[in-house]
């Protein structure tokens, strides 16, 4: 086995991590919104320390791909999709850390049926399914899976589309409760672009296995 | 009427060398634009320097070798039309893995091919010269020492001196074997760096064992295995998403 081939199993082991922290980290968000357990949620926020780590430390390891071992072709590739899987986990991590500061700053249990209304606790879910779903497809080099994910995108597209008025209604109906819709709102807003990050990630996928760049189209 | 007429400077069809019975190239047939840069890559034995050899018929000078297929130079089969070998020779420059400058001085090195051909005049020699090493990228260096020994320069600048003798006679084709892989890393890229402007006046083909030399200098890439032409394409292709999964294994290093 070349001293390539090592380094670029190592990056892959690294960015699985980072992205198995990633998602367990939207989890927790998640759990720790129905629970309305904010330590659950201050540890998200701690956590996130960890994920910029990673972050920091593939940038590092691409850089010195680059630089000491030339990649080419596939692994050119793979190299330059790590890059980029990074930077898109990365702004997940920060999405999950900004929904668990809601948590935190929450008066009170999150109203089931506003949760219900918005299909929050669906999108929610979605989110992370896709984000675990573009992990498979990496790791199995799956691009149908990774081409799959675009349209789960799409149902968080619409939910997120819909939320605008089904909270407008709510607030109407119950003025007392603005603050927390207003926040339900902004966590959907933030889920949504979880969707965003994810197809760019599946994106990436594509393009480091079939050479096909999908961006923009 | 050949529909690649006047299309490409070199051209093969459908070429086999054999060194007695052991056939060193198999049914290679490539085309090659005017005024572009093709680096020939594969591991050693795959044929890649055999093959540049055809293009000046150097292998005639091997013992036992026959050769089948057509090797054509402006449209010119230069096996088979009873061109004369020193005439079209003209055309092609070569430059060696290791420079190879002559025990004379640096002017009569560049202006020996000159002299050959029959140039007698001074001043015809003199400019020649001066923009042979011009166009070489050694002129500023060498230009208050022309008297001095070619031998007494750098690796580097040896070489330099071998494409200015090249060049000297006007070829309209340069052909390079391994040219920098015996210089440091300054030179190289000198010698880069001057494959890059002679492109616009030569058609270079250039066999380097350095991946990312062929990838930093040529236009079009071709790999070669075990005698065949295994891909032939633009080096960007080559480089980023080749078609064929030996070329990927042989340029990721997977190889072998």
């Amino acid at each position: 086995m070349t001293q390539l081939t090592l380094e670029l199993t190592k990056l892959r082991t690294d960015i699985t991590e980072m992205w198995n922290l990633v998602a367990s980290q939207l989890y927790k968000s998640l759990y720790s919104l129905k629970t309305f357990d904010k330590d659950l949620s201050r540890e998200v926020v701690s956590n996130e320390k960890r994920v910029n780590s990673m972050e920091l430390n593939i940038d590092r390891d691409c850089e010195n791909i680059f630089a000491l071992f030339n990649p080419v072709a596939i692994d050119l590739r793979f190299v330059l999709a790590i890059l980029k899987i990074n930077n898109n986990l990365e702004r997940i991590g920060d999405i999950a850390e900004g929904i668990s500061k809601f948590i935190i700053i929450e008066k009170e249990p999150f109203d089931p049926p506003l949760l219900q209304k918005t299909n929050f606790l669906t999108m929610f879910e979605a989110a992370i399914q896709i984000v675990e779903d573009a992990l498979t497809s990496f790791n199995k080099e799956d691009t149908k899976l990774a081409r799959s994910i675009f349209k789960q995108d799409e149902m968080l597209d619409e939910i997120n589309a819909e939320a605008n008025q089904i909270i407008s209604d709510y607030i109407r109906a119950n003025p007392d409760k603005t603050e927390q819709a207003l926040n339900v709102l902004s966590i959907i807003r933030r889920l949504e672009r979880v969707g965003d990050q994810t197809k760019n990630i599946a994106e990436e996928i594509i393009f480091y296995l079939e050479a096909k760049v999908l961006k923009h189209k | 009427m050949d529909s690649n007429y006047g299309t490409y400077k070199l051209r093969t069809r459908h070429l086999n060398l054999f060194y007695s019975t052991k056939q060193a190239l198999k049914d290679i047939t490539i085309n090659i634009s005017p005024n572009t840069v093709t680096a020939f890559i594969g591991p050693s034995g795959c044929g890649k320097s055999t093959f540049l050899r055809c293009f000046n018929r150097m292998n005639d000078l091997i013992e036992g070798v026959t050769i089948d297929g057509e090797v054509l130079i402006d449209d010119v089969d230069i096996y088979k039309n009873m061109v004369d070998v020193h005439e079209y020779r003209k055309k092609v420059g070569m430059v060696f893995q290791k420079p190879n400058p002559f025990p004379k001085s640096i002017f009569e090195n560049v202006a020996f091919g000159l002299r050959i051909n029959g140039e007698r005049s001074k001043t015809v020699l003199e400019e020649s010269v001066e923009a042979a090493l011009k166009q070489a990228a050694l002129w500023e260096e060498v230009k208050d020492s022309l008297n001095k020994s070619a031998l007494a320069l750098s690796g580097g600048q040896q070489q330099r001196l071998c494409i200015a003798r090249a060049i000297a006679v006007k070829p309209s084709v340069l052909l390079m074997d391994e040219p920098a892989s015996a210089l440091d890393p300054i030179s190289t890229a000198k010698i880069e760096e001057l494959i890059y402007q002679l492109k616009h006046s030569f058609t270079i083909v250039i066999v380097t064992h350095n991946m990312q030399q062929a990838a930093r200098v040529s236009d079009k890439t071709a790999f070669f295995f075990m005698g065949e032409l295994i891909e032939f394409d633009k080096t960007d292709k080559i480089f980023t998403n080749p078609s064929e999964d030996a070329t990927q294994n042989y340029i990721t290093g997977r190889f072998g």
